[in-house]
Order: C-alpha cells, then structure tokens, then sequence
C-alpha cells in the first residue's frame, strides 16, 4: 500500500510501486486532466506538482511519492491566475498539453515573481506543444505575472482548511 | 429575464443529454426543432409538430432551440484546436440572429443524417459558410413569421437581433415564440439554397472578436478527449506493432514472461478481413501501464513483409529514377509547348528537390475504446474522417455499417493522422472477440510506427531561357507515396493526358498562380513509398512538400534572370488567361509582405531574407500567403537561426479572427518546424525516429519572431489551418540563400549540408 496526498487528500494505492504516477492519477483516482503524451519524460503533458515541484508523472514511480504532496491540474481548481490568463489570451489550439504547461508555469511564478522572457523561455522549453502556440502560452505568463507583485501562490485546499478551522 | 412555466421546467428535467444541459429536443407542442433539408419530409405541409414526430434533417444542418431560447448548434466537424464550432456556430447564429450567450454547440455522433462526416483540407468554413448562413436564415425567417403573428405585425416589417424578432418598437423574445407560437413557415431545402446571405457590414458576430468554446475547459483538465474515454468493466490494450506495415504474419508468441505480471491477461492474435491490420498482436492487461510493461516482455517471431529492408534511401533513390525518367508518370498540366519552347533555349538550368519522411505526432497518443451493445459496435475515439473509417471498422468486423457508431471526442492532435482512423480497427476487433469493452492506446512509439508519414518526395525541375534571358518553360516532375490511392482512391480524377488516375492531394500546388506560357507538370506514384508504408495526408499535404520546389526553383529562376526573387514573382503574376483573380490577390499580399518585411533591408552580416508565396491548398478554394523568413547562418557550423516569419495572407472574410490567427501562427511555426527542427528516416521497413529523444519540433526556445497580417476583404472566407505551412520552409531557404549563397534542395534543411555546401 502506498499513501500519499493528492490535491489535499489522501490517497492510497495497491498498484504494484514501479508503476508511474500518471496512471495512477488518471485510472485509478479517475483525474484525467493530466495527460500521456511521450512516456519518457520529453514532452511535459503529464506534468504535476510533487512538493511544490512540476514533475513528469509517466516516468514517475508511485512508490516514489509515498508521503509527499501531489497537485494536478485538477488541484488548482480554476483559481489559478494562470488559467485565466490562458482564457484570457485564447492560449489552447487541441488543448492536449495544456495542463501540463500551466502546472509547469505555475511554479516559474511561484518562485519568480517577475520572469524575464529569458526566464520563462528557459524554464518553459521542456513542455512540447504540437499546435505550437509557443507565442501565446508565453504571452499568458507574462500576463499573469504582471496580475501580482510577488509570487503567485498556488492554491492550496489543505491551508485553506487549516484557516477556516482557525 | 427568460421565465419558465413549471410544466416546462418539469418536462426538461429528465432530458440530460452529453454535454449535461438541457438541449434536448423538447416535447412536441412546446418546443420548436427546426428542421432542414431532408427533402422528403419537408415538402408539403407537414406541421413543426409532425416534423419533430419524423425527425428529418438536412444533412449537414441542425439547430435545435427550446423554451428557454436556448440555441444548440450540432457541429459534425471534429475539434481538433481549430475553434471550428465557434466559427461555425457563429455563422450560424449571426444569420438566426441569436444571442450569443444563449448559444451553444454539440459534436455529434456518426448517424446517417449527417451525411459525409470529414473535417480537413481547410475545408470547414469554405465548405460550410453558405451553407450555414442559409440555415440560420431559414431559422430567422420561420421565427419572424411566428413572431410577427404574435406581435400582430407584418413579417415584411420584422428583424431579428439579440434572440428577439423585432417590428419598430415591438419585440419578441425567441423564447417565448417557441413557447406561444405556431410554425408554419419552414423553408424546403431549395428554398433554403436560394436564400440571399446577409450584406457583411450586418453581420454582428462574423469577423468579430470572440473566445473560443472550447478554450476553458482546456485550462481545467475537464476538456474530453478519446483517452479520457472509460467504459465500465474495460479491459486495456496494447499493440505489437509489426516489422512492416503490410504483409508480416505473425509466426508464434511467447508471453512466458508476462504471465508472471500481475494484471496480465493474454493476447490476442488479429484477423482483419479489412487488411488494415497485418501481422498484429494485441496484448491485454487489467491496466494500462501492465499492457505496457507486458508489451515488453513478450516475443513475437514474423514472417516479416516484402519491404521490411527498405530504407528512405531506397525511396528517394526510386524518386530520383523515377522523375529522372521522362518516360514516367501523367501529365497534370500540359500549358503550351514546351518542346518547341525548349529547342529555342539559350540556356537551362535544372534542380531536384527532396523531403524527407515526416510525421504527424499527435501529442495524444493514437487511441479507440470499443464495445458492443445489442450487437452494434461503439467506437469512442477522436477521428477527423468518420465516412472513411467507419466503412473500414464496419468490414474488418463483418458487420452493416449501420451495426457501428463512432462517438466524437476532443482530437489532442489532429494534422491529418485522425482522418484515416485505423488505430479504431484494433479496439473494435479485440472487444468483439473478448466480449468485453476494450480500450486500446498506443504508446507514443507505437503511434510513430504505425504513423502515416508524409512520404518522401522527389521533384525536378527544368526551365528553359530564350536570348535575353526571358523564361520560356518549366518542366516540373515530381514523385511520392500518393494518400488518396491508398485511403480514398475513388476521389482521384483522370489526368489531363487520360493515361491514369492522379492523386490531387499529391499534386496540387504544381498549379501555381504565376503565368508560364509553356509548363509541363508530370505526376509519379512512388511505387516502393507505397508499399512500404501508409502515406499520410499531413497538415499542408500537397503543397506542403510540392511548394519547397515550386517556390525555390521560382527563387533559382530569378537570380539566374539577375532579378529581384520578390518583384520577379510580382511580374509572374500577372493574372492573365487561367490565372486572372487569383494571381492579383496573391500579388497584392506579396506586395505587403514587401513592405511589412522590410525587404531586404537592415540585415546584419550573413543574414538574408527570402520569400515565398502560396495558393492554399487547392485552386478551386484559395488561400493566398506570402511569407517572408529572415536567418542569420552560422558559417562555421552552418547553423540556421530563424530570426523572423513576416506573414502576409488573404482569407477572404475571416469568421473568427483571434481563431484565424492562432491557426496562422501554429501553422507558420509548423513550416519553420518542418523545414529546421522534423524530418524522419525510414530504416529496415519503419520509421525510426519514433520519440522526442531523436524526433525534434520545435520548442518555445526556438521561436521567431512572428508578424502576421490579413488582408482586409469581404469575400467568401476560404480554409485557413494548413496554408500557413507551405511558403514558410521555401522561404527559409530562399533567405540561406540570400544570407549566405547556399543553395539548399533537401527538406529539413541540415546544418551538415550548409556547412559542406560553404566548404566547397
């Protein structure tokens, strides 16, 4: 058995622990916004967040985020600032990489509050999009940086918990 | 504002269709369905009432509207990034006179009705604008006659705006027409063809900005697509992908070593009475990743097919011979005399070009998920040509085609892989075979070794100049795997010297705009293409690859004329005889282009700008581009950086703008990607560049800078995702060119080749 947190809650799995991540995520706990595209870690559709951290799910063993924090797409529920500045900025053609390129830039703005397009350039090259809408998802960033003066935090269920408890 | 008696809320309540709203049909006496076409139940005197009882539709229309006012659009076009529905639904609306608020669209499933269900080419809007606008019309006119009625107005004296019929200072709102009033007025599909199309400057949502659909639920991770697809008790699938695509046969199977994985549940050997399938395996597993890591265990052992040692090599080696040899092939075009002309030549030049195999790659993985229930097949897949593929689902199953349906989902990826949805076959067989729900995903090698290439292609061109150097003809041959002779080979016409049939997906392009009085263009199938693997129709098709030559040799002609590459294009398009129109409005984006590129000014030291131009995809439904590309190469290591993409393009009237341009840029990044960054090779009979690791687009790191313009225009919008594609490659090369003095004739254009090219 394998536990860990997945958008606030935890989760258990049986699966066997060589198993990737992505699968888990979308099969057995039913979040299919997190997507398969490559297998091998190139191409950045099944990017989530493991401590704060974008990762590649499909090349991830479960085994290996036994007790950590896992967000997904479906984790910043509509209230990231980045998603509106994709709607905002017309970002997604088919769409299909599109989670993981907002959970990618979600955490270049939640530890740079002011890219530089040099930054996001950098940090956002790993993320294939076969549309090639490179100039827009670029564009949103910018956008969404420009929204806030520090980092962008991202959404967080469990500490808005702890404050409505508190 | 809109209010519903409680009988209406209660009879809406159980209606829950897919998308979860209340769209339904309605109840007769209620509800109005507005029904087009279908010529039959139309004529006569059939009451609104009867005509939801018979359901009868025109096929490629279909507005639904209910108490609330509430428009639903079917749309039989597939989502695959191009905003199609919106644009659809826009013109649609616009006519009705809708609310846009009230509006929404549904991809539709494959029953009959629809009629012949294909989403490509850069069709859609073409195809579609006059079409749609009548039906909208015909809606309007239906409403204004039964809100007239209950205004006590005369129709003559209605319009409609914001879903209200509106008489001077009486209005009706929609809603409360279809609860209230009668309809007798709807229009017969001649009557509805003959409907006049509202003056642009009236249209309130055509040509404005608007948000796509589609886009929000893309930033969620709620958006469908056939991978998301679950079906309860389903068991997962994975292909064997053969040695060849045609002829292997599957000798023996050792799974010893998966039957030890938990969550194994054997295989599969496939028959396919269609032979889309040959030689396959499919391996079963309680989940995904154990289908995967079973795949890998197992040992299959073929008699491998004829061309499991070809090479791309061996392709581009039979191209050469074949336009080489004047002998091969139909004439396409046969302009002149071209024999006559040549024997007055003072001077020739002549010039091959070659592309590479290159492939779609969907980032969405090829997928189906199949099950049978009450003996009818369902198909769950993003497909782009459903009255291809179901035809060849229905006869690999042995089943009337009437025995299957295909239900649409978002295409994460489309480019032409989904029109042909071959990768529907398997699913559809095992889950017949197992008796269960199946849902087959290839894994991203997988879906590359069983991708539908765009194929190699060879092209030689001669021309031939008189005494003062003027061009007096061109001789274009020109040789690839053809598409439609594999997938669709009833759509090919005869060719104009009636000795065969030709492929126009693999010959369009060659019919450029510019006037050459004596030109001979000769088609080649490609014989060893053919048999080795499936040609595709990739995003730009034809003129994709038959631009590269076209539009260099265009650039070879003028320097040696000792001419501007841009304004020698400008007099070549001169608009006389077959070309008058067309060539002037293609002319008149090059001349924009010249300006808004900045012409050959402000370069640094190897920097260069070219130009090509393009037509669209075919000459009865132009699109007109000019690009503009400047590079900067590297000299030491004949590295190209491709600095800027200057666009220049004529749609006609341009539905839904911001749409129109992310097309635009996708595309034109799409060109730049094929020419620099894709490109693949066929070795032992299979593509081998099968992942990220060795096949390369571009990334955002690679990026130029884009300038894109449309021109201005009221006239029939025309297809708007693949043209972007063409110019962009050409003009790459025509600015090396310039940069450097390389001339470059193989698509991708390789560093290794400039750099040999600047050494000698």
């Amino acid at each position: 058995m394998i536990e860990f947190m997945l958008n606030g809650k935890k989760m258990t799995t049986s699966v066997s622990g060589d198993t990737p991540l992505l699968w888990v995520i979308r099969d057995e706990f039913k979040l299919t916004g997190t997507k398969f595209g490559c297998g091998i870690a190139m191409c950045g559709a099944c990017t989530v967040h493991l401590n704060d951290q974008a990762v590649r799910s499909c090349v991830l063993p479960v085994s290996a985020v036994a007790g950590s924090q896992i967000r997904t797409i479906e984790g910043l529920e509509n209230k990231h600032p980045l998603q509106k500045a994709w709607v905002d900025e017309q970002v997604p053609q088919c769409g299909y990489c599109q989670s993981g390129q907002i959970m990618q830039g979600a955490t270049l703005l939640s530890q740079n509050p002011n890219p530089s397009e040099e930054d996001i350039v950098n940090h956002m090259s790993g993320n294939l999009c076969r549309c090639m809408a490179y100039k827009r998802i670029k564009s949103a960033i910018k956008a969404a940086a420009s929204t806030s003066a520090g980092t962008v935090e991202i959404y967080d269920p469990q500490a808005e918990i702890a404050k409505e408890i508190s | 504002m809109l209010t519903l008696k409680n009988h209406q809320k209660d009879q809406y309540k159980d209606e829950i269709d897919l998308t979860k709203r209340r769209f339904m049909i309605g109840t007769v006496g209620t509800s109005m369905l507005m029904a087009f076409g279908g010529a039959a139940s139309l004529v006569g005197n059939a009451s609104a009432s009867e005509q939801l009882v018979n359901k009868s539709f025109q096929p490629n229309i279909w507005i639904e509207m209910n108490t609330e006012g509430e428009v639903l659009i079917n749309i039989t076009k597939a989502e695959m990034g191009q905003h199609i529905g919106t644009a659809l639904a826009r013109i649609v609306s616009d006519e009705l006179g809708a609310d846009w608020s009230y509006v929404r669209i549904r991809h539709v499933d494959t029953d009959p009705k629809w009629g012949f269900m294909v989403t490509g080419g850069s069709w859609s809007v073409f195809q579609s604008f006059k079409p749609l606008s009548q039906a909208g019309a015909a809606g309007r006119i239906s409403l204004i006659d039964a809100g007239a009625k209950l205004l006590g107005v005369s129709a003559e004296s209605c319009d409609t705006g914001n879903s209200y019929v509106i008489s001077g200072s009486k209005s009706i709102s929609f809603a409360e027409i279809i609860q209230r009033g009668k309809f007798d007025k709807i229009l017969t599909p001649e009557e509805m063809a003959k409907l006049p199309l509202k003056p642009v400057k009236k249209l309130k949502l055509v040509g404005r900005k608007s948000q796509a659909l589609d886009i929000p639920a893309k930033t969620n991770g709620t958006a469908k697509y056939g991978i998301d697809v679950e079906l309860p008790d389903m068991v997962y699938a994975r292909p064997v992908i053969p040695p060849t695509r045609y002829g292997s046969k599957v000798k023996k199977v050792d799974d010893k070593a998966a039957k030890s994985i938990d969550g194994y549940l054997g295989y599969e050997v496939i028959t396919d009475p269609s032979e889309t399938l040959q030689g396959w395996v499919v391996v079963l597993a309680k989940s995904y990743p154990v289908a995967m890591k079973a795949v890998q265990t197992i040992k299959v052992s073929y008699d491998k097919g004829p061309t499991a040692n070809v090479s791309e090599n061996d392709i581009q080696q039979e191209g050469t011979r074949l336009v080489d040899d004047k002998s091969q092939g139909f004439f396409f075009i046969d302009d002149g005399d071209v024999s006559s002309a040549n024997s007055k030549a003072k001077s020739t030049i002549s010039a091959t070009y070659k592309t590479a195999s290159a492939i779609h790659f969907p980032l969405e993985p090829l997928n189906a998920t199949a099950e049978f229930v009450d003996g009818v097949c369902h198909v769950h897949t993003g497909n782009q040509w459903q009255s291809l593929t179901l035809p060849a689902i229905s006869k690999a199953l042995g089943l009337p085609a009437e025995n299957v349906v295909m239900h649409q989902y978002y295409l994460g990826g489309g480019f032409g892989r989904r029109l042909f949805g071959d990768y529907a076959v398997p699913a559809a067989l095992v889950a017949k075979k197992i008796g269960k729900p199946v849902k087959l995903i290839f894994t991203r090698e997988d879906d590359s070794l069983f991708s539908q290439p765009r194929s190699p292609s060879v092209q030689r061109f001669d021309a031939a100049f008189g005494d003062s150097n003027e061009l007096l003809a061109v001789e274009h041959a020109l040789t690839a795997g053809w598409p439609t002779l594999a997938m669709a080979p009833g759509f090919m016409p005869e060719s104009v010297d009636k000795k065969g049939r030709v492929d126009p997906f693999s010959s369009s392009g060659a019919d450029h705009w510019y006037s050459i009085e004596n030109q001979q263009v000769r088609l080649i199938n490609n014989d060893l293409a053919q048999r080795t693997f499936l040609p595709g129709w990739l995003r730009s098709v034809g003129p994709g690859w038959i631009g590269w030559g076209v539009e260099s040799f265009i650039d070879e002609i003028a320097i040696h004329r000792n001419q501007d590459p841009l304004d020698f294009r400008l007099a070549l398009l001169d608009g006389k005889g077959k070309n008058s129109g067309g060539a002037q409005r293609l002319a008149h984006t090059l001349t924009l282009a010249k300006q808004a590129s900045n012409w050959q000014q402000d370069l640094g030291s190897d920097e260069g700008m070219g130009v090509a131009v393009c037509g669209g995809q075919e000459r009865t439904m132009p699109t007109w581009v000019t690009c503009v590309a400047k590079v900067h190469v590297n000299r030491d290591s004949g590295e190209v950086s491709l600095k800027k993409l200057t666009l220049v393009v004529d749609c006609g009237l341009v539905v839904h703008p911001d749409g129109a341009l992310a097309q635009l840029e996708g595309s034109a990044l799409w060109g730049a990607s094929l020419a620099l960054h894709e490109g693949n090779v066929f070795k032992d009979g299979q593509i081998s560049k099968t992942n990220l690791n060795t096949y390369t687009p571009l990334r955002m790191n690679q990026l130029p800078e884009l300038d894109i313009q449309f021109v201005k225009s009221e006239e029939q919008p025309v297809g708007l995702g693949e043209p972007g594609v063409i110019a962009v490659g050409p003009a790459i090369a025509n600015a090396i060119y310039n940069a450097v003095g390389v001339r470059v004739r193989d698509l991708p254009i390789k560093s290794a080749d400039i750099k040999g090219q600047l050494i000698s």
